[in-house]
């Protein structure tokens, strides 16, 4: 029997469904169309030239680690061992071993020394990753996928920089202020700098390179019109441990 | 079979909820790990292993090891060894469950473990850890399992199960070897980029394997009826002195490549372990006591093994396998994993101690694997004593009717030809073979035929080689000397025939 009521509920739900599935499938189509930059043909590098870094004053070298903070929801917690950082200040003879010397120049000597993925072009860590929850994309970005790591930390122990870090504890309750249109993680899960990959989609630069105030320079290194090949050719460049054939796309200018 | 599992005494019972203790310990401290995080450890950004996948890495040693026993056993038919066989087996297979036990209380999210079966990536070692080690895991237990049920019905091997022991028997080496380039494959860690790793592994594993057996063919001998035998236990302990003598050579091999070579990446790793490092006024040496007091007892057993008096000796074979056993948990377990981290990659030096909530999940882990083997082995003991009860009714039969005919031939005199060792039991028969096979005339056959006097029996102890005339005094002298229950003599007391 087909009541009044009956009725309406069928043709209700029924319309309800398609739209819903229709929002859906639109969403999906939106994920799956090509994408402004073509991820097969750009080579996302970075520069950092760190003379002029270290002459910005220290308010606003502080501004550039602050802003990843801010924006990727990445929180700040008590206690030191579980940390969580995306980009931070490390000294010249850490970061560079092999081009240490006790001779070196003060100035150099005393660099401030801005760290980061190095989103290596052979990275060990996505080779490790027993379920692929991170992996190198076409565009040269080492990305992670949070939903699908297990959690453990074999890639942490393949980086040989230590730019992963792990959710020891559940992050959220300690982020300053929640970046609502970034994600945030859960606990138990390894996460990195990803190059604002949200940010280059819309046509940005990576957070940390805008507001370098030209003390880092991004761009494609496939392309020999980009400001970034074009610094490269001109000037004598350093990247962390070269002897390992990992291959960083982080630049350093000296 | 499994009922022989909850038929036990009063102390079997005590063990058992001593260990439910610890386990529910270990329990407790999970759910409040699970959910705090693993920040309740002592691992941090700069170390992010720590005593978990130390005590995974031991393991799988431990594990491995059943394939000593069990590839003399089968490969060799080494007749001695096929009643521990079971017993190697059921270690490993508790061994291998402590494994993936360690891993699941290491993840972030144990939740997503099924990512592994769901998702995986070819490239990473850790997926061919998870094959190997489920792999291996079943292999024993099943094995074990089917070994036992045939016993029980006096069954022969079938050949699938042939097949599966012998698959087994490789596979022991790979869950080892592939734990090992699991760290060996990581060329930012130099503390363990080193092509010795897996042969380090397999050496510290048939030492601390088989010496964890021994302690509990030892402590099964002493505690339950069942008696595997002293001379497997005496096989098993000269393994573990070759294994060990091999393990501290390796050793020596990478500290003489790391410190006269002095590159400075491998240098400073083996510097933190051994003598500690200075970084911005501060010296850090956690691990130096740590890491000699493992060298050093290491040594130590090592020379108690090589003496064989010292290994022959029960009692010393049973201190010696200990202090093996806590050495080379202490240098392959956090030993190996932690000083990897240390110091980090961009310089800060941080170091790593377990917590208390940590190492009560590890006991909990322990406790659980130790909880798997007692109910397997106190299967595996009610089995075969069961089996051996009917074997000995019809053995004592036969044993009967050996006697009567030795004591015939024991009345007359015996004549031994010397030139071809043939006996005979009269003069006459003996001078017809000298005649006939060796051309001596009969009227010299005095020559070749000698009489024997019957043999004199003796007995020797197995364990210090002094001889006695009768059985008594032996058994009283392994009683005096060797602490063995004169219950028990016929293992240490061995006739000798002259």
């Amino acid at each position: 029997m087909i009541t009044r009521r009956r009725f309406l509920i069928v043709t209700g739900s029924a319309f309800a469904a398609i739209t819903l599935t229709a929002s859906q499938i639109e969403k999906v189509l939106a994920a799956f169309a090509a994408p402004a930059i073509d991820q097969q043909k750009v080579k996302w590098g970075m520069v950092i030239d760190l003379k002029k870094f270290n002459e910005l004053p220290p308010n606003k070298r502080k501004r550039v680690y602050d802003v990843c903070r801010d924006i990727h929801n990445i929180p700040v917690f008590p206690n030191a061992k579980d940390r969580v950082e995306w980009i931070w200040p490390a000294d010249f003879e850490h970061t560079f071993p092999s081009q240490f010397n006790q001779f070196l120049p003060e100035e150099i000597e005393s660099l401030e020394v801005p760290i980061l993925c190095n989103h290596c072009e052979n990275p060990p860590c996505t080779k490790v990753c027993p379920t692929g929850a991170t992996w190198k994309r076409g565009d040269g970005i080492v990305a992670m996928d949070y939903h699908r790591c297990i959690g453990c930390r074999y890639c942490m122990a393949a980086c040989p920089y230590g730019m992963r870090s792990f959710n020891w504890r559940d992050p959220r309750p300690f982020i300053k202020k929640i970046n609502t249109s970034y994600h945030t993680r859960t606990k138990g899960v390894v996460e990195k700098c990803t190059f604002c990959v949200e940010r280059l989609e819309k046509g940005m630069q990576p957070a940390c390179v805008e507001t370098s105030e030209g003390s880092f320079i991004f761009g494609d290194l496939n392309s020999l019109e980009s400001e970034i090949t074009k610094v490269l050719k001109e000037h004598y460049s350093i990247r962390r441990k070269p002897d390992l054939g990992t291959e960083p796309k982080l630049y350093y200018l000296i | 079979m499994i009922e022989y599992a909850i038929r036990g005494g009063k102390y079997y019972w005590s063990w058992i909820a001593f260990l439910a203790i610890i386990i529910a310990l270990g329990g407790i401290s999970y759910y409040y790990q699970y959910q705090n995080g693993l920040t309740v450890t002592g691992m941090s950004k700069e170390v992010s292993w720590g005593l978990y996948i130390g005590n995974f890495t031991f393991l799988v040693g431990v594990a491995a090891s059943a394939v000593m026993v069990v590839l003399p056993a089968y490969l060799y038919n080494y007749k001695k060894f096929k009643r521990v066989t079971t017993i190697g087996e059921f270690l490993g297979a508790s061994a291998v469950i402590m494994c993936i036990l360690f891993i699941l209380v290491d993840l972030g999210r144990p939740d997503r473990v099924l990512n592994l079966v769901l998702n995986p990536r070819p490239t990473s070692v850790m997926l061919y850890d998870f094959i190997v080690l489920s792999v291996y895991f079943l292999l024993n237990l099943v094995i074990a399992w089917t070994v036992l049920a045939y016993k029980e019905k006096n069954k022969g091997y079938t050949t699938w199960l042939k097949i599966l022991i012998f698959i087994a028997i490789p596979w022991a080496i790979s869950i080892h070897t592939v734990t090992a380039f699991l760290y060996g494959g990581l060329v930012g860690r130099p503390f363990w980029n080193t092509a010795l790793m897996a042969p380090r592994f397999l050496a510290g594993a048939f030492a601390s394997g088989p010496s964890l057996l021994i302690i509990s063919l030892l402590a099964i001998r002493r505690y339950t009826n069942f008696d595997p035998g002293y001379d497997a236990i005496k096989k098993i302990g000269d393994i573990v002195a070759f294994a060990m003598v091999t393990n501290l050579f390796m050793i020596g091999a990478e500290l003489f490549t790391v410190f006269y070579s002095a590159h400075p990446h491998h240098l400073e790793y083996f510097t933190y372990i051994l003598f500690g490092i200075k970084e911005g006024g501060w010296v850090y040496a956690r691990f130096v006591p740590w890491m000699w007091t493992s060298l050093i007892l290491g040594i130590a057993a090592a020379i108690m093994l090589i003496v064989p008096k010292v290994r022959n000796e029960p009692k010393y074979l049973a201190i010696a396998c200990g202090i093996v056993f806590i050495s080379i948990w202490m240098e392959k377990g956090i030993g190996l994993i932690v000083p990897g981290y240390i110091p980090s990659q961009w310089g800060p030096v941080v170091e790593y101690w377990p917590t208390i909530p940590e190492s009560l999940i590890a006991l909990g882990v322990w406790g659980v694997g130790i909880l798997v083997f007692t109910v397997l082995a106190k299967v595996a003991i009610g089995v075969t004593l069961e089996g051996e009860k009917i074997e000995e009714e019809v053995v004592e039969e036969e044993e009967v009717v050996e006697e009567v005919v030795e004591e015939v031939v024991e009345e007359g005199k015996e004549y031994r030809c010397e030139l071809c060792d043939a006996v005979f039991t009269n003069l006459d028969e003996c001078c017809e073979h000298a005649e006939k096979e060796h051309k001596i005339a009969k009227a010299s056959c005095d020559m070749a035929c000698v009489e024997v006097a019957p043999a004199e029996k003796q007995y020797k102890c197995e364990l210090c080689d002094a001889v006695f005339t009768n059985l008594d005094e032996c058994c009283e002298h392994a009683e005096k000397e060797h602490k063995i229950a004169k219950a028990s003599c016929d293992m240490v007391c061995a006739e000798v025939e002259e």
